[in-house]
Parts: C-alpha cells; structure tokens; sequence
C-alpha cells in the first residue's frame, strides 16, 4: 500500500512550519512521528497534498520543568514520555501503554492528540491532568484546555493553521496520586477503554479529583458526574463505587466488532474504580 | 498532482552510506528492498501491526512500513543483513537456531531486530520483559515459546 503522492517540506523550526501551513491550508497535512497519519495516507483516507514533515525539529522534542508545571515539546516520542521521571504518573503510565516498543520509539504527542483517536490512550491521561495544548501558527500561540480540545470522533478545536508545538500539565497539589488503567484490544493494544484519574486527599478526604476517560465515546471526555461524588468523600469502596457508577453518564458508547456500547458502558465503571483506587493509594 | 518531484536523501544502512533520489511517498520498507535489494526486511500486514518490517533506527526498533524513506534521511539503520559478522552468525541469530526459534521464518527478521533493541536495552531481561519486548511481533506460526528461549540464549551468549 503506497500514499498517494504529495509534495515534501522539511522545515527548520516550528515558525516555518507555521508559514508553510498558512501558505497550504486545508491542502496540507503537518508529519511528525506519522503513526497515525501514514496508516491514512496508505489506505488513502487521507491524501493530503502537501506534507509538512515536523518530526526533525529538534527544538520540539523535550520534556522539562517550568514554571508551575511540566512542558512536553509536541513532537516528543511516547518512549521519551514513558520513561520520564518528572511528567505525572498518569500521563507516563498511559505512554507505556500505548501499542507496542516499535510505535512508541516513532509516534508522539502532538500526533496522538491532533489525531484525536477515539481509543487513544493519551487524551484520558491529559484531561485527568488538567493539561494545556498549546499550539503555535504564524507570529501567534493559543492554550487549549484539554477538556475544550476533543470535541468528536477525530475532532479537535485545533484550528487549519495551527501546530500543538508543547503540552503543559500544571503541578499536582501536595497529597496527589495519579494513575492510567486500560482494557486492551489484544491484538493492536488500542484501548476499548481507559481511564485516568488524579486525585488529592487531605485530611482523610478527596479534597480534588478529575478523571479521564478514552475508548467510550467518540472522544475521551471528563466524568464530571464521578469527580462530583468523590469531591469531599472519605474515598471508602461505597463512595469509590458509587463514583464510578456514573462515569459514563450522557456518553453515546462506541458499539463496534471489538466490544458493544453496553459492554463499554460495564468497562467504563470497572475501569475508573480500579483508576480512583490506584490513584487514592498513591496519594496522601 | 502531475509530475513527481524526488527528494534526495542518505542514510547508512549496516554501516554503509547510501545516497538516492526518492519520492516521498516512498516507505523506508520499500527503499530497503526495491532500491538496496535487502529484501530481509519483510513486509507482513503493512498496517504497522505484524512487525515483520522491524529495523533498528538510530538505536531504536521501527517499523519500517510506516516511515517514509525522507523521514529515515541522515539515520542510521541497522537491518537483518547487519546482524552477521561474515559467517560468523550474531548472537541472537545462533539463538533462533540452537532453539528453534522459527517456522516458516516470515516473522523472524523483525523478530530478530525487536530482540537485538531490547537485548541493547536491557542485556538482563526476564521472561515477563522479553515477551512485553516482542508484544509488536506477531508469529502466526505460533512459535513464541521458543522465540524466549532464544531471547535468553542470545542474552546469555552477548554476556560471556
């Protein structure tokens, strides 16, 4: 299977992708690990016309700390995220899931979020995180929340002339624990469904929470219903299983050949369980 | 989109500068086999699923049918070709030898490369590490057992 042609860019930095995108528009496509975009250009559902190839930008590539939080450059490798030791443990936990070594050495970031995969493990971990995708285009740069940013199946509030140049994840407050649990399709290891959870205890109660959930709906969402229920409890089984109960409040399920809407639905609860109580024991 | 416009590119295969001028469009799968003839680098599912097109890039295992030759310019790859010193077999090719590490053999390139980055990775892996290592082989023969076996085999040989 061979893309359809395209014509080539390899630009030097993030400001000339930024050009070069404006000048395209809707007829290019940016490439940085291509992981999700060259499976498309192969199958040709998707044949872009100009590919603009980001993923030799050494400048985007990093993880660090700054101010108040961790920076993750957009075009930064899963292995790189995985193996961190300063991004919170949901978001590296998520990393180490995704597929398998040859993928994770390629794909990135910015890819998996643009791409906004319905079974992406990556977007559960960000929204549980409270992360912020910041995007660069020509002489401007825009922060997204991460719960504005995935709207629908493969739809983003990424506008046609932007770049997610760095994700920002604030710092966790003191007493948080975070954690990313998965139900694995066995074959391409793409989540049915995932879940992440960040949650804070102070004095024996969950005095903060946010969980994300992937791989249920057409895009990974916050369970606003479960944080409701664990904001103030003493996060004892009946609260954690209450919670849990309402995660898929609203969700229209994915019902496909890997796992019907209603065996998603059952997931979904047994999944933020085991993410609150993963999370809840690593807090404090 | 009319004519085709090359890009030129270089990379060091197995030690060896290759230059060329490609279409982008071109996968690194494809420019190892049609342009340089190293047809040891198999094409399975070509859906980034199977790992029979594994190669080592810059130290790292990829999956060839999934990477555009240009993307691949100004690395360094290592393919199944690579591995032997003349006749001298590479560790982990002994290993798939001494146990039965292949059936029918289709699988085993990519098998071999996973095995060589991990094994690069971490030269002391345990059998729980081994088969995370490999989970982007696929082996239809069903051969995995023995794939481990000559994971260790070559793990414990590369020590000594």
């Amino acid at each position: 299977m061979i893309p359809a042609p395209f014509q080539y860019h390899k630009p030097a930095s993030v400001a000339e992708a930024a050009e070069l995108l404006k000048k395209h528009g809707s007829d290019a496509k940016i490439l940085a690990g291509g992981h999700s975009l060259i499976p498309l250009m192969k199958l040709r559902l998707a044949q872009p016309e100009v590919i603009i190839d980001i993923g030799s930008i050494e400048s985007m590539s990093y993880v660090q700390e700054r101010d108040g939080g961790t920076a993750v450059g957009g075009t930064t490798h899963y292995v790189d995220i995985a193996n961190s030791s300063i991004v919170p443990t949901a978001l590296s936990e998520a990393a180490a899931q995704v597929a398998d070594v040859q993928v994770r050495n390629r794909g990135t970031i910015g890819g998996s979020l643009a791409h906004s995969d319905p079974a992406a493990d990556l977007p559960a971990a960000l929204i549980a995180l409270k992360g912020q995708i910041i995007t660069s285009s020509t002489g401007e740069h825009r922060t997204i929340e991460s719960n504005e940013f995935f709207q629908d199946l493969f739809t983003t509030s990424l506008r046609e002339d932007e770049i997610i140049s760095e994700i920002f994840i604030p710092s966790e407050s003191s007493g948080t624990g975070s954690a990313y649990v998965k139900f694995a399709n066995k074959a391409s290891h793409y989540a049915i469904v995932g879940v992440a959870a960040s949650v804070t205890i102070a004095g024996g109660k969950c005095t903060e929470a946010s969980i994300g959930v992937t791989g249920a709906g057409p895009a990974a969402y916050q369970a606003s219903a479960s944080v409701s229920d664990l904001i103030g409890s003493n996060l004892d089984n009946a609260d954690v299983e209450k919670a849990s109960s309402k995660a898929g409040e609203g969700v229209e399920f994915n019902d496909d050949v890997h796992a019907s809407g209603e065996y998603r639905a059952h997931l979904v609860t047994v999944f933020t369980e085991r993410a609150i109580k993963l999370a809840s024991s690593r807090a404090g | 989109m009319g004519q085709t416009v090359t890009v030129p590119i270089t990379l060091t295969v197995n030690g060896k500068q290759h230059s060329a001028e490609v279409e982008p469009r071109l996968l690194l799968a494809q420019f190892l086999r049609e342009n340089l003839s190293m047809t040891g680098t198999h094409i399975g599912c070509d859906t980034t699923s199977c790992g029979a097109c594994t190669v080592i890039i810059d130290g790292g295992s990829a999956k060839s049918c999934t990477i555009l030759a240009v993307q691949a310019n100004g690395s360094e790859i290592t393919t199944v070709e690579g591995l032997a010193d003349g006749d001298n077999l590479h560790p982990i090719q002994e290993g798939f030898w001494e146990k039965h590490g292949l059936q029918c053999g289709f699988c085993t390139p990519g098998m071999m490369m996973s095995s060589v980055a991990l094994l690069n990775e971490n030269p002391n892996p345990t059998e729980d590490e081994i088969r995370h290592g490999l989970a982007g082989n696929v082996c239809r023969c069903t051969g995995y057992h023995n794939i481990v076996l000559a994971v260790q085999y070559a793990a414990d040989k590369m020590k000594s």
